[in-house]
C-alpha cells in the first residue's frame, strides 16, 4: 500500500475541481513526483459509499451470494463498507458469528464489513440476543436488527432500544405488522385487487414506524427505520424528527424508482419486502430524501439462487439486487432531475450512513489531506444498461434488467487500495 | 373468360334443370333432405326445395332443408387462420333413411364434401347421398364426384369463380376473376 | 387467440366470438354421436397443482369430443413443499409435444407465467390461478345467462341485463373473472359481499356494491343472480375469520326460498359448485326450477370446447 497516486481533474462532491493525492492509504497535500496518475477529468469524486443494509448471504447460502462475491459488487458500486445483515444461517446472534463475517470481509478486502447483529436470538423476537458481547467482540457490533422480520412485541423492542444505549448502539427496524401481513405478497391496492396476490397493506409499515419512534423518544433511545415504503412513514418520521425524537431512516434505490405497476407481469424479480407501493408513495420518499426527511439511501441488497425467483411469484423469495445499481439509480431520481446535488449523495450514501453505524471515525470522511483514502469515482455520463450476466453478485436478480442507468462508479479505493477499476483505467497500476 | 360467367336467368335455369333432375333421379322426392354448406350452399338447397316443391306436391320445402356445416371436419383447419363455426340444422325427421342431397356453390378439389360427408356420417345414416353444386371448376384431389352440375367451367388453379347469390350478395351471378392469361 | 388466461383484457368481440362457437359446440352435444374430428393429432395436457375433479374433468370431456389426446398431469404440493418448479414441469410438457395446457394453480399469475415464461411453445387455458381469474367458468356463466336472458342470442352481448354476484369476492378467481367479463359483454354487475370479503383496492371496478343480499335485491331487480361458495376456512382460523358465524353470514347473504319470492319471475339462479347447501344457497333456492346450476355444468363442456377449438384449430400462432 506503499503507492502514491493523484486523482487528476476530478470534481470534488460535483462542484469542486482539485486534484487528490493519496499516500500509503491517506490522503495527502501533494503526491511525490513518482505518483501513479489517474486522469479523472469529468468525473466526480465522493467519499467511498457506505450501504447501510446488506445481505451477504454467508454462512448459510453461499448458493446466492458470499462475503467474496458481495464485496465485488459492493466495489463494483462504488461502496466501501457495507452493513451485513444478521439473517443468515446461523443467525448473526452470537459475538462469534460477528466475528467471522467481519474478520472474513477483513481477509477479501474488498470492502469493510461491518456484521450487525440480530436484536433477538435466532431472529425468532423472543429472547434479546447478547447484544453486549457482539458490541464488545472484534467486530464492535454497533446495529442491530432483525431484519427479515420484524420486532414485533412492544415489550422486547422496548428493551432493545434501552439495552443498546450503554455501547451507543442503535436498533434498526424491519417494521412489519406480522399479523396485517400473513401471507401478503404485494402492496395492498389497486393492482393487488386485479392480480389476485395478498395484499401487503402501508398501514402495516406505518404503525409500526409510528409505535417505535414513539418508543424511541419515550426511552431516549436510538432507531433506525428500514426500507420506508409509504408517504404515510414518511410523515410520522417527519413528525418524529420535529418532535426531537432520535430516529433515522433510509429509502431503497427500488422504492424510489419501481411501483407495484411492475407485479403485473408476475415476474418475481419484483417481488420485495416491504412491497413496490403507489408512485404516490415513490414521490414522497424522494421529497422526504430531498428535504432530509430519510437520512440515507440504502440498497437492502437481496441475492436469491435462481430457483427461488424462477418460479410462481407465491413461492419466490422476497429481494432484489442492489449494490451494483444503487448510485445509477440515484443518480436518475435525485441528481438529473436536480433534486439533489452531489454533495447530498455523498450525504445519504456515504456519510450519514458512517455515522448511523458509529464509523464515522473510518468512513464518510472529508476529502481531505490527513483522511483515509476511501474514494469513489463516478461518472456521470457513463450510461450503461443493466445485464445480470454482467453483475459481479453471485445471483442474478435484479429488477433493472435492460434498463438503462445514466452513471456509475469508475473506480472505488479502500484505504488507498483500488478495489474496482473501470476498464479505461486498465494498467494504470501496472 | 374471365368476366361474368352466368348472370341470373343462367342460374335460375341451372337450378330449375338440377331440381328436376334430382326427381327423375329418385323416382320423384319421397325420401330427398337437401343439405346446404355454408355459406352460399344454405341459399341454393332452399331454392331447390322450392323448385321440388313446386312440381312435387306433398313436398313442404321448409321441412326438407338444413344445413351442415363442416368446418369441424376439415382437414386444412391447422393452415389457416381460425374459422368461425357455422349452424347445422337438420328438418325435424333428421336424415335417416333419407336421401340427402349435399349442395354447394362451387366444387373444386373434393375436400369439403369429404368433410361433408364425414359431418353427415356422425348426423345419422342416409340411405343415399348425393351432390348438386352450381359450379364445377375442376382440379379434384379426391375420388368425389358430383351428380348435379348446374356448369361446368373449366378453370386454371390461379383464378377464382366467386358466385353470388341474391340472398347475400343482393344479385345472381357467378364471376371468374385472376389467373394468369 | 394463442392463450386464454384472463377476462381482463378481452375483448367484446372475442368474447362473444367464444359464446357464439361455445353455442355451436352446445348444438354437437344434443347428436347421438357426440364426438368431432378437429382437434385430432393435437395433445392437451391438463396440469393441475390443485384438486379439482370438476374442472378437470369438464376440460377433459371438451378435448376428448373434439378428438383430441389427453394427458393429465396432477403436480400437487402447496406452497411450503414446492416439489417440482413450474418451469421444469413447464419443460417436460413442452419435451412432450403439448398443444395447449390447461392448468389449475394455486398461485395467481402460474398461468401467465407459464404462457409467457418461454419454456413451452403451445396455448395456455387458464383453469383458475389462485385467486386471480378463472376465465372458462366466466364464460359458461355468461354463456348460460345469455342463453336464458337473451332472445335469439347469437352475436350478442349481456346489454342492460343486471346480474348479481354474492359472497367471498375478495378470494374468488371466479368473481374477478366475471366482473371483467360481464361488464366487457355490457351487463350491470352488483358485488354483495361483507366489507371484509370484497378486496381493497377494487376502487376502478366498474360495480355496483351491496353489504347484504336484501339491499341489493331492494335497489334494482337482478336478471341472474351468481352465488360464490364460502370457503370453511373463511370462517374460522382464529381471530382471522372474515365474519363472525355461518348463521350471520346465512342471514344477510344466504339466497332462501323468501328471497326468492322476491327476485323478478325470470331471474336465474346460478353457482358455481360445488355449493354449501345450507350456507350461502338454501336447498329450495339450489332445487328450484329457476336455478341453472347443472346446466352450468354441461355449459362448462361446450364453452371449454370452444375456448380449444378456438385455440388450437386454427393456423399456429406466433
Amino acid at each position: 500500500m506503499s503507492d502514491a497516486f493523484v486523482i487528476k481533474g476530478a470534481s470534488l462532491y460535483g462542484d469542486t475541481v482539485r486534484d487528490v493525492a493519496v499516500v500509503d492509504g491517506v490522503i495527502v497535500e501533494s503526491a511525490p513526483a513518482s505518483a501513479v496518475v489517474i486522469d479523472a477529468d469529468g468525473l466526480v469524486l465522493l467519499p467511498g459509499l457506505v450501504d447501510a443494509h446488506t445481505h451477504l448471504r454467508e454462512p448459510g447460502r453461499e448458493d446466492a451470494e458470499t462475503i467474496e462475491t458481495g464485496s465485488r459488487a459492493a466495489a463494483r458500486g462504488g461502496y466501501a463498507a457495507v452493513y451485513a445483515m444478521a439473517n443468515t444461517n446461523p443467525v448473526a446472534d452470537t459475538a462469534g458469528v460477528v466475528e467471522q463475517v467481519w474478520s472474513r470481509g477483513r481477509e477479501i478486502g474488498l470492502v469493510d464489513v461491518f456484521p450487525v447483529g440480530a436484536v433477538t436470538v435466532g431472529l425468532k423476537g423472543e429472547h434479546l440476543s447478547e447484544m453486549g458481547a457482539m458490541a464488545h467482540s472484534r467486530a464492535r457490533v454497533r446495529c442491530f436488527s432483525d431484519d427479515g422480520v420484524c420486532v414485533y412485541d412492544p415489550v422486547i423492542m422496548r428493551r432493545a432500544l434501552e439495552y443498546v444505549k450503554s455501547f451507543d448502539g442503535v436498533v434498526i427496524q424491519h417494521a412489519q405488522d406480522l399479523r396485517l401481513t400473513q401471507g401478503s405478497q404485494m402492496h395492498e391496492g389497486e393492482v393487488s385487487a386485479e392480480l389476485g396476490l395478498a395484499g401487503w397493506p402501508a398501514v402495516a409499515e406505518e404503525s409500526i414506524v409510528a409505535r417505535d419512534v414513539l418508543l424511541a423518544g419515550h426511552v431516549g433511545s436510538r432507531v433506525h427505520v428500514q426500507h420506508v415504503s409509504t408517504a404515510g412513514s414518511v410523515d410520522i418520521i417527519r413528525w418524529a424528527k420535529s418532535r426531537g425524537i432520535n430516529v433515522t431512516a433510509e429509502a431503497t434505490p427500488h422504492h424510489l424508482l419501481l411501483t407495484h405497476e411492475e407485479a403485473k407481469t408476475y415476474n418475481p424479480l419484483f417481488k420485495v419486502n416491504p412491497p413496490l407501493r403507489t408512485s404516490e408513495d415513490v414521490e414522497a420518499l424522494r421529497d422526504g430524501l430531498a428535504d432530509g426527511t430519510i437520512d440515507i439511501v440504502a440498497t437492502d441488497h437481496a441475492p436469491h439462487a435462481s430457483e427461488d425467483k424462477d418460479c410462481e411469484w407465491a413461492a419466490a423469495s422476497f429481494g432484489m439486487l442492489g449494490l451494483e445499481t444503487a448510485l445509477g439509480v440515484l443518480q436518475q431520481v435525485m441528481v438529473d432531475s436536480g433534486r439533489m446535488t452531489w454533495r447530498d449523495v455523498a450525504r445519504v450514501m456515504s456519510e450519514t450512513p458512517a455515522r448511523i453505524g458509529r464509523v464515522e471515525d473510518q468512513h464518510g470522511r472529508p476529502l481531505e489531506p490527513g483522511e483515509p483514502a476511501n474514494l469513489t469515482l463516478v461518472d456521470p455520463k457513463a450510461a450503461w444498461t443493466v445485464e445480470p450476466a454482467a453483475l459481479a453478485s453471485r445471483a442474478r436478480n435484479t429488477p433493472y434488467a435492460g434498463r438503462e442507468l445514466p452513471g456509475r462508479a469508475v473506480a472505488t479505493f479502500l484505504r488507498g487500495v483500488p478495489t474496482h477499476l473501470d476498464t479505461r483505467f486498465e494498467g494504470v497500476f501496472a | 373468360m374471365t368476366g361474368t360467367i352466368l348472370g341470373a336467368p343462367d342460374v335460375a335455369r341451372a337450378l330449375t334443370r338440377i331440381a328436376h333432375e334430382i326427381i327423375e333421379r329418385n323416382d320423384g322426392a319421397a325420401d330427398i333432405v337437401l343439405l346446404g354448406i355454408p355459406t352460399r350452399g344454405e341459399p341454393l338447397a332452399r331454392r331447390l326445395a322450392q323448385r321440388i316443391a313446386d312440381v312435387e306436391s306433398g313436398f313442404d320445402a321448409a321441412d326438407r332443408c338444413g344445413s351442415l356445416d363442416i368446418t369441424m371436419y376439415r382437414d386444412d383447419l391447422h393452415k389457416q387462420p381460425t374459422r368461425s363455426i357455422g349452424a347445422t340444422t337438420l328438418p325435424a325427421a333428421g336424415i335417416d333413411d333419407a336421401v340427402v342431397v349435399l349442395v354447394d356453390d362451387v366444387f373444386h378439389t373434393g375436400r369439403t364434401i369429404r368433410a361433408a360427408l364425414d359431418a353427415v356420417k356422425d348426423l345419422g345414416r342416409p340411405r343415399a347421398v348425393q351432390l348438386a353444386v352450381l359450379v364445377d371448376r375442376g382440379h379434384r384431389e379426391l375420388p368425389i364426384r358430383a351428380d348435379f352440375v348446374g356448369k361446368n367451367i373449366p378453370t386454371a388453379r390461379s383464378e377464382r369463380v366467386a358466385v353470388h347469390l341474391e340472398e347475400i350478395d343482393g344479385e345472381d351471378a357467378v364471376i371468374l376473376t385472376g389467373g394468369e392469361r | 387467440m394463442k392463450h386464454l388466461l384472463g377476462t381482463k383484457d378481452m375483448t367484446r368481440e372475442d368474447a362473444v366470438l367464444i359464446l357464439d362457437t361455445a353455442a355451436q359446440m352446445a348444438a354437437t352435444q344434443e347428436r347421438e354421436i357426440r364426438k368431432l374430428p378437429t382437434l385430432r393429432g393435437k395433445t392437451v395436457v391438463n396440469l393441475f397443482f390443485e384438486d379439482s375433479t370438476r374442472t378437470r374433468i369438464s376440460f377433459e370431456a371438451a378435448a376428448k369430443r373434439l378428438s383430441a389426446d389427453v394427458i393429465n398431469f396432477s403436480a400437487k404440493g402447496s406452497s411450503v413443499s414446492k416439489g417440482e418448479s413450474l418451469k421444469d414441469t413447464a419443460l417436460t410438457l413442452q419435451a412432450m409435444g403439448a398443444d395447449a395446457v390447461v392448468v389449475r394453480h394455486w398461485a395467481s399469475g402460474a398461468a401467465y407465467q407459464l404462457a409467457h415464461g418461454g419454456w413451452l411453445h403451445g396455448s395456455v387455458l387458464n383453469a383458475g390461478d389462485g385467486t386471480h381469474e378463472h376465465p372458462t367458468q366466466a364464460l359458461l356463466d355468461a354463456f348460460t345467462a345469455r342463453k336464458h336472458l337473451v332472445g335469439d342470442p347469437a352475436g350478442k352481448g349481456l346489454d342492460g341485463l343486471h346480474i348479481a354476484i354474492v359472497g367471498d369476492v375478495l378470494h374468488s378467481r371466479v368473481a374477478r373473472s366475471n366482473v371483467h367479463l360481464l361488464t366487457t359483454l355490457g351487463a350491470r354487475v352488483s358485488l354483495v359481499a361483507p366489507p371484509t370479503l370484497l378486496p381493497v383496492g377494487m376502487g376502478p371496478w366498474p360495480v355496483d356494491v351491496f353489504h347484504s343480499l336484501d339491499d341489493a335485491l331492494d335497489a334494482a331487480d337482478v336478471d341472474a343472480v351468481m352465488m360464490l361458495r364460502v370457503q370453511r376456512e373463511r370462517m374460522t382460523g382464529g381471530g382471522s375469520a372474515f365474519f363472525p358465524s355461518p348463521e350471520e353470514y346465512t342471514r344477510l347473504f344466504g339466497l332462501d326460498g323468501d328471497r326468492m319470492a322476491r327476485l323478478p319471475e325470470h331471474t336465474i339462479v346460478m353457482h358455481p359448485g360445488p355449493m354449501n347447501r345450507g350456507l350461502e344457497i338454501s336447498a329450495e333456492a339450489a332445487d328450484s326450477p329457476r336455478s341453472v346450476i347443472v346446466e352450468q355444468v354441461a355449459n362448462g363442456v361446450a364453452v371449454r370446447m370452444a375456448a380449444l377449438y378456438l385455440l388450437l384449430a386454427g393456423e399456429e400462432q406466433a
